[in-house]
This record gives C-alpha cells, structure tokens and sequence, in this order.
C-alpha cells in the first residue's frame, strides 16, 4: 500500500521556517523549539487528508504546535523562577518611570502620539521584522506570560495558574510586556517612520 | 482623580478582565480629556492584533 500523498517538500520547508520562528519566540530555546516543531509536522504529516495544499497544511500544524508549546511549558514552568520575574520587572518598570511625571501623567513629549494607520504597516514586511526584534527583546518570564496570553490566546486567570503565579501579578506583567512593546514600536517603527526616507 | 500611569494599567487590564463600573467610570473620565491615553488604548488594541496576525504574516505582506 502507497502513502497516501502528503505534502511537497516545498510546502514543509516554508511552512518549517514560519512554526520554527512562532516556537522560537515562544520557548526561547532553540532546541526545544526544533524539537516542538518537528513534532507538530509529523503529526500533520501522519493525517494528510486533513488540509489541502501550503495555506491549509500551516493552520493545522499551527493547531498542534500550540499544544506542543503549552506542553513544553507546561515542563518548563515548574522551573520557572519568580524572583527573576520581579528582577524583569523592577528593570522595565525604571525605564517606564521616565515616561511618568511625579504625579503618574505622561511626561512632556512620552505622551502617546497617534500611530496615523497602524493597519497599514501590517502589509509590510519591515515592520514585522522590527516587531519580531521587540518581541525578542521582552525579557524572558515577562515575554512567556505575554505569548501564552496573546499567542496562545489561554485566559489570564490560566496564564496564572500554568505558571504558578498570582492573577494580580498576572495583571501587572502584562501591562509591563504591552508597554515596553508600544514603546519599542513607537521607536522602532511608527516615529522611526516620520524621519526615515522612503 | 486617575493619572495615566493608573489609566493606562486599567486599559490594559481591560484586554484581560471585565472592568467594574468603579473602575470603567473614572477610566472614561480620564479618556475625554486624555490625548495620551485614547492613543495608549488604541495602540495596545493594535498590539493585540498584530501580536495574533504574527504566525501568518507572510500571507498579510506582498511577495517579492
């Protein structure tokens, strides 16, 4: 009996490339990544009938590799370190102070400008990579908390409990991950914009 | 009276839990007058959506 057809080779390598930077982001580890990742593919690989061509074959894999990831971090967070989660945050929330005046108003020209059409720059390929740069950039705990409730789209009050930290906590290291990256974005990409040439 | 640094915790708060009305009305208080923060909620909301279109970008950016 012949395996049914799967997959060219061309759709795995591009669709690898794309899993392999969604689990990178994720795990921050490279190896556990490769390994999530070739998991998920023989999964796909082993139910063919279940996706015609590159754009379905990505979204099924997509699915799988989620719970791969949550897998792993489901291992990892029992060694998650809380104390070098307050360190993370100590060290944004000074960066944040500057933003601040002393009486909690945005100080002088940290006042959020408007972004003019933010929808735009999806289209563009730059800016994704200046948004990969600031998602890379997150330190380490605050970025897990921030992939598991954005990427992998879990409830706060389940971010919490997979890694054994308070909801309020929870709270607190999601709007310190929503802030450094508005901030970044700002810098790396929306005010960047203004002065750049095109 | 909130500031922005309390608004802007509130308004990321409110992408993760349901604000209660002692919360939401000081919050829309604040964002009438508040240039800053209307842009803050508005770019954390972007945030959101970019963070999720960010597995499939390559199918939003033209190929070249």
């Amino acid at each position: 009996m012949s395996p049914p057809p799967a997959a060219s080779s061309e759709d795995i390598a591009a669709v690898r490339a794309d899993l392999l930077r969604f689990a990178r982001l994720q795990l921050r580890d490279a190896a556990a990544a490769e390994d999530a990742v070739q998991e998920a593919l023989l999964a796909a690989l082993a139910r063919p009938d279940s996706y015609a061509g590159r754009s379905q074959l990505k979204s099924w894999v997509y699915g799988i590799l989620k719970h791969k990831i949550v897998d792993v971090i489901r291992e990892q967070s029992r060694s998650t370190n809380v104390s070098a989660l307050g360190a993370e945050g100590d060290s944004l929330d000074q960066t944040f102070d500057t933003l601040f005046s002393n009486s909690g108003h945005w100080a002088g020209n940290a006042s959020p400008r408007a972004w003019g059409d933010p929808q735009a720059a999806l289209r563009q390929q730059d800016f994704w990579n200046v948004f990969e740069v600031c998602l890379n950039h997150l330190p380490e705990n605050t970025a897990r908390v921030f992939m598991m409730r954005e990427f992998l789209e879990f409830e706060t009050p389940e971010v919490c409990k997979e890694l054994g930290i308070t909801v309020s906590n929870c709270h607190v290291i999601l709007h310190r991950a929503r802030m450094a990256l508005r901030l970044c974005l700002e810098r790396g990409w929306f005010s960047a914009g203004e002065v750049a040439p095109c | 009276m909130l500031n922005c640094q309390e608004a802007s915790r509130l308004l990321s708060d409110a992408q993760d839990r349901g604000l209660d009305w002692r919360e939401q009305l000081p919050l829309r208080w604040h964002l009438v007058w508040c240039d800053g923060c209307r842009n803050f909620r508005e770019q954390i909301g972007f945030l959101r959506l970019a963070t999720r279109r960010f597995p499939g970008r390559d199918e939003h950016t033209p190929k070249d």
